[in-house]
């Protein structure tokens, strides 16, 4: 019953309807792509979209070694969601725990915690992502890892932020007067009235998460040229854009679409869930 | 019996430069099984007091003198650990404004057994049955149905004896009800000061009950304590109080209470000349103690 409210939501909907058809073509691809994203046909290379060539179809065209685009695209939806998800994780889980530690205690812990922060939101992350991949070496882990290390700040701050607020509310200080002690003030009272805001941030997180794995994929530090990656088709397509513009407007519009799906589905969920608001 | 509660010249200074003295020397006693009015106007420093005893005074305020005695032990310098055990247990506490006290997002029953499951050890089954149980004593209808509830589905009176469910649960000895009644509305607020007196004439709790309103304490208080600027002007019990007020802070703080049997125009409001003489004496006070 909740559940349907919350999809009542139009933001809400779009963002679930692009999460779902990012799963099941994740999940499925082998099933529902046209053909193997590997599979080179010479012969017919740079097929615009829709054109069919006999038995061959290729409703997206294909690419310089002629391999179908539609399945490519279907395939890269594997790396990226997997990106998305593992590294929002870890990125929330690490940053929400020092959040609510510097936000809750206060004091000097804040003050380390947060000047953490500060130092490390002013280095450059391009190049941090550049160091990781030169020591760890190019590939999946590494963008994780790339992405963890930097994007865990973000939750920090603003569940630092919000932990603050919540501790000075009424009920955080009825929690005191009962006896309970900092950790079950933090993990049943506190962090219950934050995961609202953490479900948001954690959709908003794996926006970005893509976007920063297309980035990586373009530059070549995701995985392997073997495995097919929304950044890495982008990165094939540019030496062609004159003749091929679809080999790198497909790709965008992915990762466009997904971002944007995840965006909505993030301040949907926020506007919905918020018990203030619903009401 | 021993004195339950005893407070002795207690300082408390907020900051450092400059310290800001938000109690003055103040003392007060509370016995077993008594209610104790704390009466003062707003910035009196009533609150402060019950914080100090429950360990939540703002971070940089700190007690610069005297003592708080609680069943003979002194607890002014308890950590936060230290005090824990006591809290809930021993002293509860009945907030102010039911609309913000409870947690938004858990359902009241969890709310009521984790105050049980954590000082009486009770199972799961044990607490949900004593919950219940302290559900009717606060004559709330339909326990089992509240007990699966949010907060924003109850009213604010409904909230505050959900809280004073709470507060009394483990039968502590000392009650602290910070103006309880005040975010209600008034015939809400007759209801739940007869549900305190009640619980407290069942259960013999002492009650430390602060609070701006005369005609509660008047109604609720065996002795009486009038605060003014972090001081205590005068203590006395409450039908001594109430007959001869000796401080002219307390005859001007009655004169200034609104009554049936009085028409409104015999209001006056506390003379400007007595709160500054009032000031001038905290002043020389703050000089003599620095």
């Amino acid at each position: 019953m909740k559940v349907i409210a919350v999809l009542r939501n139009p933001r809400v909907a779009f963002g679930v309807l692009v999460l779902v058809v990012l799963i099941v073509a994740a999940a499925g691809a082998t099933r529902l792509s046209p053909h193997d994203p590997l599979e080179q046909d010479l012969l017919n290379s740079f097929q615009h979209p829709g054109a069919s060539d006999g038995d061959q179809s290729h409703p997206l065209g294909t690419d310089s070694l002629g391999r179908d685009i539609l399945s490519r695209l279907i395939f890269g939806a594997r790396p990226a969601l997997i990106v998305a998800f593992v590294a929002a994780l870890f990125a929330g889980l690490i940053g929400t725990a020092l959040g609510l530690a510097a936000g809750y205690f206060g004091g000097r812990l804040d003050a380390a915690i947060s000047r953490l922060v500060d130092i490390w939101m002013s280095f450059p992350s391009v190049l941090l992502c550049i160091v990781l991949a030169a020591v760890l070496g190019a590939g999946l882990h590494t963008v994780i890892i790339a992405i963890v290390v930097i994007d865990w700040t973000r939750f920090c701050r603003v569940v630092r932020a919000e932990t603050m607020l919540q501790k000075s509310l009424d009920y955080v200080a009825s929690a005191v007067t009962i006896g309970l002690g900092p950790g079950r003030i933090l993990a049943s009272e506190i962090l219950p009235n934050v995961a609202p805001l953490l479900l948001t941030l954690f959709t908003l997180e794996m926006g970005i998460a893509i976007v920063v794995e297309a980035i990586l994929s373009f530059v070549g530090l995701s995985v392997s040229s073997g495995v097919p990656t929304w950044g890495g088709i982008i990165q094939e397509g540019r030496l062609y854009v004159n003749q091929a513009w679809w080999l790198m407007a497909a790709p965008m519009a992915c990762i466009i679409v997904a971002v944007l799906g995840l965006n909505a589905l993030g301040d949907g969920l926020r506007e919905a869930i918020d018990p203030v608001k619903a009401r | 019996m021993s004195t339950l509660l005893a407070i002795r010249d207690l300082d408390l200074t907020l900051g450092s430069k400059p310290p800001v003295r938000l109690l003055r020397r103040v003392s007060l006693q509370v016995e077993p099984g008594q209610i104790v009015g704390l009466v003062g106007e707003s910035g009196a420093g009533k609150t402060m007091v019950s914080r100090v005893v429950l360990g939540i005074a703002p971070a940089n305020a700190r007690v610069t003198h005297g003592s708080v005695a609680f069943a003979a032990r002194d607890i002014t310098h308890l950590s936060e650990a230290q005090r824990r055990p006591l809290l809930g247990r021993e002293i509860a506490f009945i907030p102010q404004n039911p609309m913000t006290a409870l947690n938004p997002v858990e359902r009241i029953g969890p709310q009521i057994t984790d105050v049980l499951r954590m000082h009486l050890d009770l199972g799961r089954t044990d607490a949900q049955d004593r919950a219940l149980a302290l559900l009717r004593e606060v004559h709330l209808r339909e326990p089992q149905r509240i007990l699966r509830q949010h907060p924003h589905e109850l009213s604010g009176g409904m909230r505050q004896r959900v809280l004073i469910a709470i507060a009394f649960a483990c039968k502590p000895k000392l009650v602290i009800a910070d103006e309880p009644t005040t975010a209600l509305d008034v015939t809400v607020q007759k209801q739940i000061l007869q549900l305190i007196r009640e619980l407290q004439r069942n259960s013999g709790t002492a009650i430390l009950f602060i609070t701006h309103d005369l005609g509660v304490v008047a109604k609720l208080c065996d002795h009486v304590v009038v605060m003014h600027g972090g001081r205590v002007l005068e203590s006395a019990a409450a039908a001594r109080l109430f007959e001869n007020p000796t401080h002219a802070y307390t005859r001007a703080l009655f004169a200034a209470t609104p009554r049936f049997d009085r028409p409104a125009d015999e209001l006056k409001p506390i003379p400007a000349a007595l709160t500054q003489q009032l000031n001038e004496e905290a002043r020389v006070l703050d000089a003599r103690d620095a």
